[in-house]
């Protein structure tokens, strides 16, 4: 059973409609915000409460517990809501379509997360390379300022400043106390927590840091209420969610899909299929680049919400479905996360510094089929050294695609090493971090 | 983490255009009294725009100077964010992005074919038109492979399409950013199968749904009027009011193909 398309939240994903004001309010934006204002500020957390929205970002928080966290009454600092689009996890390139294509909602979202948090101002931390993006969004900031919908003595009720900054090239700053930091304006290095961003965030002052998803289904669900939302999707894994299929797959696509929806309805219904046909497929990342890969003996029946994933040992993070058929050399392609994850370790912690070159270093030589059997049991071991070892989670998401690859593909690494092993070693050279 | 140093030759010094500094002045205002250090990046940014794409040390010096802070506060941000380029870069910045998604579907076809085209990586040409480098995953990943030339990005690349696009660089053209296979964005090739539901549109104005609305810069969009204009009249005005276009349902974006 395929989810409707009047269950839909995103109603222009692909933009082949106009992202302006006057087009996103005949599809529903801004209808009935000041009705929803005029509830209260707990009623909009009950509400989001009772929906049983997780956060979209990857770690699937429940959304509504953690406004619940904020101060309801100032000491004297103001409240901060910051939204998450960040977006740079590989594989995932949902929220761009959100702020591209129907920015309006990520406006109002902004505006009621706002409210029911009691935040009158808010940033949006969109990432620098997208600049295209940007200019849309921008644009669609100042229409919403022009129509009064937001601002100071705006029409909905709850004076609101909205403010727009872009990174410049960081993938921690998706960390969300390193892009309190970046947004600060210094290097993007994690903070200890605690003291957790609801006492101590932007400024020192409490803040909730929310992905774009999250912020953006937020009006939808307050219109069309919470039993609505909480009838998608799974006991525990409501709604519905963006999902990015990429890789080897005949049409990589954006969808919007209940939570829950089997993996191969995904691949095969939406991204028309692995290239060369299912018996084709090697791999699936199912979740981002950060979460460790599966077999495809693991696909055939696969929910894909947070639970399901979970007790698979792996994750649905932001819902990126990496596709790898067998023509995939499975070694380089972690090796290349593995790179991707050395160069984005912002060089706080030690574990992560030097363990993310380090582990590059190993699969590179192991892809080349150049190390020796008991390499395989030590990179695992420095694997667990760096996971949880550290401030931030990147430590465990360069760690997990490294468990994974050993967990289901020990295999192929030996009988690459066994193959290698007929030619002479070059000799290893210890080399220290770049 | 990557090694960042400043390059060896430096201009003399640097100053923001008018228009500039009153454009830094209204990012300052963004932010709480005392707090002005977080316009550090997008002045920066700004920076080097006006630099023609890469940051000079006095530029660096110069953004302190105007936000209060002290230099090696500046100098570890701008060698912190990779998107600061900190030596000159092509007049066409060409980053391929090279991670795991992209790199499945043919990254490094593109990257061999910018070895061949514009030479190694972080060399800018002899005539100084083009540089390029690998950058980490740039976010549209459905759309891989992807590189980002200029400001904008270029997606579902082939080593020829991308070949075209340096070619109408070269010669001077303007490239249409987005996916260069007849994709409109997103959606899987050969049109959305989603959202055909007529009701969801039911009161989008017809002035609201430009049929062929994609994200380009300043491309006026081809009448199709067979008609002839009257005499006198412009010719990128049409007599009647746009007919409001047929919506998803059915419409298909045109089939791959390369050009």
């Amino acid at each position: 059973m395929m989810l409707q398309d009047s269950d839909r939240i995103f109603k222009n994903l692909y933009g082949l409609h106009s992202w302006r004001l006057k087009a996103a309010r005949a599809r529903g934006a801004w209808d009935g915000t000041k009705a929803m204002v005029e509830r209260g500020h707990e009623a909009i957390i009950e509400e989001v409460k009772a929906s049983g929205l997780r956060g979209r970002g990857g770690a699937g928080f429940p959304t509504g517990l953690k406004w619940s966290f904020m101060p309801t009454k100032s000491d004297g600092r103001p409240n901060y809501l910051i939204v998450n689009a960040d977006e740079s996890e590989p594989g995932t390139c949902k929220d761009r379509d959100i702020m591209r294509h129907d920015p309006q909602l990520l406006i109002e979202g902004s505006f009621l997360a706002g409210f029911a948090m009691r935040a009158h101002v808010a940033y949006i931390y969109i990432r620098g390379e997208f600049i295209a993006e940007r200019e849309i969004l921008q644009a669609a900031i100042d229409e919403a300022y022009d129509a009064k919908l937001i601002g100071q003595n705006n029409l909905n009720g709850w004076d609101f400043e909205l403010y727009l900054h872009h990174g410049a090239g960081a993938y921690i700053c998706g960390e969300e106390t390193a892009l309190l930091e970046s947004l600060e304006g210094k290097k993007g290095q994690p903070r200890l927590k605690p003291p957790f961003p609801a006492n101590v965030g932007l400024y020192g002052a409490p803040s909730t840091v929310n992905n774009v998803e999250t912020i953006a289904v937020v009006p939808d669900i307050l219109r069309r209420g919470a039993a609505w939302f909480a009838s998608l999707g799974r006991p525990n894994n409501t709604g519905t969610k963006l999902f990015c299929i990429s890789g080897h797959v005949n049409k990589p696509c954006n969808v919007e899909e209940e939570m829950g929806v089997p993996l191969r309805e995904l691949i095969d219904h939406y991204a028309g299929g692995v290239r060369g046909g299912w018996d084709n497929l090697l791999a699936v990342i199912p979740g981002g680049s950060s979460v460790p890969c599966i077999p495809a003996s693991q696909c055939n029946d696969l929910p894909m919400d947070f639970d399901s994933l979970k007790a698979l040992k792996t994750g649905l993070g932001t819902a990126a479905v990496i596709v790898m058929d067998k023509s995939t050399d499975i070694i380089r392609a972690i090796a290349r996360l593995s790179y991707f994850y050395k160069h984005e370790s912002c060089g706080q912690c030690t574990p992560c510094r030097e363990g993310t070159g380090w582990m590059w270093r190993v699969l590179e030589r192991m892809a080349r089929g150049e190390a020796e059997l008991g390499e395989i049991d030590m990179l695992l071991k420095v694997s667990y050294q760096v996971e949880g070892h550290t401030i931030c989670a990147l430590g465990d998401a360069a760690a997990w695609p490294v468990q994974g690859l050993i967990r289901h593909y020990r295999h192929v690494i030996e009988e690459r090493i066994d193959v290698g092993a007929v030619r002479p070693l070059s000799p290893s050279v210890p080399v220290a971090a770049e | 983490m990557s090694v960042r140093r400043l390059a060896a030759e430096q201009p003399e010094g640097f100053a923001f255009t008018p228009a500039n500094l009153d454009w830094a002045k209204s990012q300052i205002k963004k932010y709480p009294e005392g707090k002005q250090a977080s316009a550090v990046l997008s002045l920066l940014w700004r920076a080097q725009e006006q630099m023609g794409g890469w940051l000079p040390e006095p530029a660096l010096r110069y953004v302190a100077g105007m936000l209060g802070m002290a230099f090696i506060r500046v100098y570890e941000i701008a060698t912190f964010y990779t998107m600061f380029n900190l030596a000159p870069v092509g007049r066409n910045f060409v980053q391929v992005c090279g991670t795991t998604p992209c790199w499945l579907r043919g990254a490094e076809e593109i990257k061999s074919a910018c070895r061949e085209l514009i030479g190694e990586p972080n060399r800018v040409t002899d005539d100084g038109l083009f540089s390029w480098t690998e950058v980490e995953c740039l976010g549209a990943c459905v759309n891989a492979p992807v590189a980002q030339i200029n400001k904008y990005y270029y997606e579902d690349l082939t080593p020829e399409s991308l070949a075209r696009l340096l070619a109408d660089l070269k010669a001077g053209r303007e490239i249409t950013p987005g996916p260069q296979n007849g994709r409109h964005s997103s959606e899987p090739i050969g049109g959305a199968i989603t959202l055909l539901d007529l009701e969801l549109y039911k009161n989008e104005l017809p002035e609201d749904a430009p049929p062929n609305y994609r994200l380009r810069a300043k491309v006026p969009e081809a009448l199709t009027d067979s008609e002839a204009k009257r005499p006198g009249a412009a010719a990128n005005q049409r007599e009647a009011a746009v007919p409001k276009p047929p919506l998803a349902k059915g419409r298909k974006t045109k089939p791959a193909k390369d050009r």
